[in-house]
């Protein structure tokens, strides 16, 4: 019952909310914000890995999930009184007003709205496979941002829904990731995770040995899905507003660089990858102001953090193609000699 | 509906259309080779769309030759990102180049942002360009018929390196197996090089064309456009320039007579290219005139 792998993994959990728990209680606002930050992208990361690194299939749509998940949530928490107050430009439709649930069942339906989502969108995107799945999915996400900016009745179009109860704290954020994280590794090393690898790395043999590969990708992509839906309405309640501008394919970028960086296929990896890259982020604030280099002052030159950014994608890409971990997870690293599967 | 309108829509759909296609044809190429989206090429359209900007307005350089010499940097500009970001990674895994080719567009954006200004600039169109014709009721300006037609030029002019010269029997040769040209004593890099030249040219010639119409200069302004060329690219079928000035037609056509007849569909515009990929790749996973180039994957 009690096998090393077991006691690990439990310590690793007890570990987690106890840090989940010390730092609500301890830490300072604006470090606890960095950490909710991190929790939420932790989600992200993790549940973007399943598909793309996990799975193989080169998809590039988590910033339309984040986006139905946030508005979601966003419309299921704030009161009626809230939405006629701020929308602007058009009135919402009753339906929508009359829409309200607690914190929980908003993140909860934003989830399972995104992974419906999915669901119906697997069946004419996984039609095509390699690069025409990546544009296909990139198209998605433009697609879902369009819709949010001219859909004004529901989304109050491109000035966003504002005065969202802040109800993310690191409990929701924290306690999420955990679960997010637990479910994810449970399945990848399920049978259906097997069959996920087997899809990536060669999905013409999977095919031959009989994996249903339309159910296993289907399968990851609204796994995924559920948990990018619920990253986005822990988002939108941790920043308590929105707007299309929020969810372009710059988020989908910053979530293609932490699982690069961590190592496509490795759920450690993406955890690690989540941390070093949004610490970096807010340490490299720094590149964006004024600077005194050997003497001389430099004006600050905003957007030099994504310059750096880039750069350090493409330099990882090159000399580190690995990236952190590999394919690996955390308890390969115990195990010496074997070669992970 | 009038046939006026109908007429003058057709004409703003043409010279569109052809901007789309002087774009994708670049992706088609790059495509047809590496078996890459060379997701920097939107930027590439950008950065000849600034350089013309830049020669113009700060070294006031006559047009004619600002165009020229910013076609030509443009031209290096995709030589360099080839032979810095994509030719270390071969042989690697094509996810990887694909990763690759995301970084450097965000680079490119980035830099010329820090280094430009993020603020759109207004791009100084000379007087010839903005004359205006009215033929029996249809307004042509000069750029409206300046684009097509020099697509059109540029189009035979790609054909005819493809299909009546040495280099391009190389570049064919090439798409169908990259090992196989090495063998047989051609310099594959050599040649991938002169594909870059040639795309980032066109997408050069595109970007300035796209400011000569909607007069402004912005570092994110081959985001989108580049996209949706590589939707008319993957719509004509990847790998055929035939194809993708096909497809940058039915694209550029598409957005501009959804439009013209359904104004309330005009939120929607930027949408089309990709609604309109979706259901092509349903109905002919390869596009209108594409071969089957997906049999290796990554």
């Amino acid at each position: 019952m009690f096998t090393k792998d077991r006691l690990i993994n439990l310590s690793i959990i007890l570990l987690a909310i106890w840090f989940t728990w010390f730092a609500q209680n301890h830490f300072e606002e604006y470090t606890v914000r960095i950490i909710n930050n991190v929790a939420i992208f932790i989600i992200l990361a993790v549940s973007y890995n399943l598909i793309n690194g996990v799975t193989g299939q080169f998809s590039l749509e988590p910033n339309g999930f984040v986006a139905v998940g946030a508005y979601v949530t966003a419309i299921l928490t704030v009161d009626a009184n809230g939405m006629l107050y701020q929308y602007d430009i058009e009135d919402p439709y009753p339906w929508i007003l009359a829409l309200q649930t607690n914190f929980f069942w908003a993140l909860i339906f934003s989830g399972i709205i995104s992974s419906l989502l999915a669901l119906s969108l697997s069946f004419p995107v996984f039609r095509v496979r390699g690069d025409y799945l990546a544009i296909v999915t990139l198209g998605f996400g433009f697609i879902i941002r369009i819709l949010a900016i001219n859909s004004p009745e529901i989304t109050n179009g491109s000035l966003g829904i504002n005065d969202i109860p802040q109800a993310s704290n690191l409990y929701w954020t924290g306690g999420f990731a955990i679960v997010a994280v637990l479910v994810i590794l449970n399945i990848i090393y399920s049978k259906y995770g097997r069959a996920m690898k087997a899809v990536r790395d060669d999905e013409d043999a999977a095919i031959a040995m009989g994996v249903n590969t339309f159910k296993i990708k289907t399968l990851a992509f609204t796994t995924s899905a559920f948990f990018e839906g619920i990253g986005g309405g822990l988002l939108a309640a941790l920043l308590t507003s929105i707007s299309p501008d929020l969810f372009t394919f710059l988020l989908t970028f910053q979530l293609l660089i932490i699982i690069v960086l961590g190592g496509l296929g490795s759920t450690t990896g993406a955890i690690l990858g989540t941390i070093f890259v949004m610490a970096g982020l807010e340490w490299m604030r720094f590149l964006d102001e004024p600077m005194n280099i050997f003497g001389y002052e430099t004006d600050g030159l905003p957007g030099m953090r994504m310059v750096v950014f880039s750069l350090l994608l493409i330099i990882v890409m090159l000399f580190a193609r690995e990236g952190l971990m590999g394919k690996k997870e955390l308890k390969d690293l115990f195990k010496k000699k074997k070669v992970d599967k | 509906m009038d046939l006026l309108t109908f007429m003058q829509q057709m004409v703003n759909g043409f010279s569109l259309g052809s901007m789309y296609a002087l774009i994708a044809i670049g992706y088609t190429m790059v495509y047809g080779v590496l078996r890459l989206i060379n997701f920097a090429h939107g930027d590439i359209m950008m950065v000849g769309a600034f350089l013309a900007y830049a020669f113009i307005s700060i070294f006031n350089l006559p047009f004619a030759f600002a165009v020229l010499l910013s076609v030509v940097i443009s031209a290096l500009v995709g030589i360099l990102t080839d032979k810095i970001a994509y030719k270390p990674l071969r042989e690697a895994p094509r996810i990887s180049l694909l990763i690759t080719a995301i970084g450097i567009s965000f680079f490119l954006e980035n830099a010329f942002t820090v280094f430009a200004g993020g603020i759109p600039r207004p791009f100084p169109v000379p007087e010839y360009m903005q004359n205006i014709f009215n033929v029996s009721g249809i307004i042509f300006s000069t750029s409206s018929i300046m684009v097509p037609i020099v697509t059109l030029v540029l189009l035979l002019a790609i054909l005819f390196v493809l299909y009546k010269t040495k280099y391009g029997m190389a570049i064919r040769a090439l798409s169908f197996d990259i090992k196989t040209v090495n063998l047989m004593g051609i310099d594959a890099n050599k040649i991938i090089s002169i594909v870059f030249a040639l795309g980032s040219a066109l997408a050069a010639v595109g970007g300035i064309f796209w400011v000569i119409n909607y007069p402004s200069v912005e570092p994110m302004m081959g985001v989108l456009v580049g996209l949706k060329a590589f939707a008319a690219a993957v719509v004509g079928g990847i790998g055929s320039v035939t194809g993708a000035v096909l497809g940058g037609f039915i694209i550029g056509f598409t957005e501009v007579v959804v439009v013209a007849f359904f104004p309330d569909l005009a939120g929607y515009k930027d949408a089309f290219a990709f609604v309109f990929l979706i259901f092509v790749l349903l109905f002919k996973p390869t596009g209108i005139m594409g071969k089957d180039l997906e049999k290796s994957r990554f």
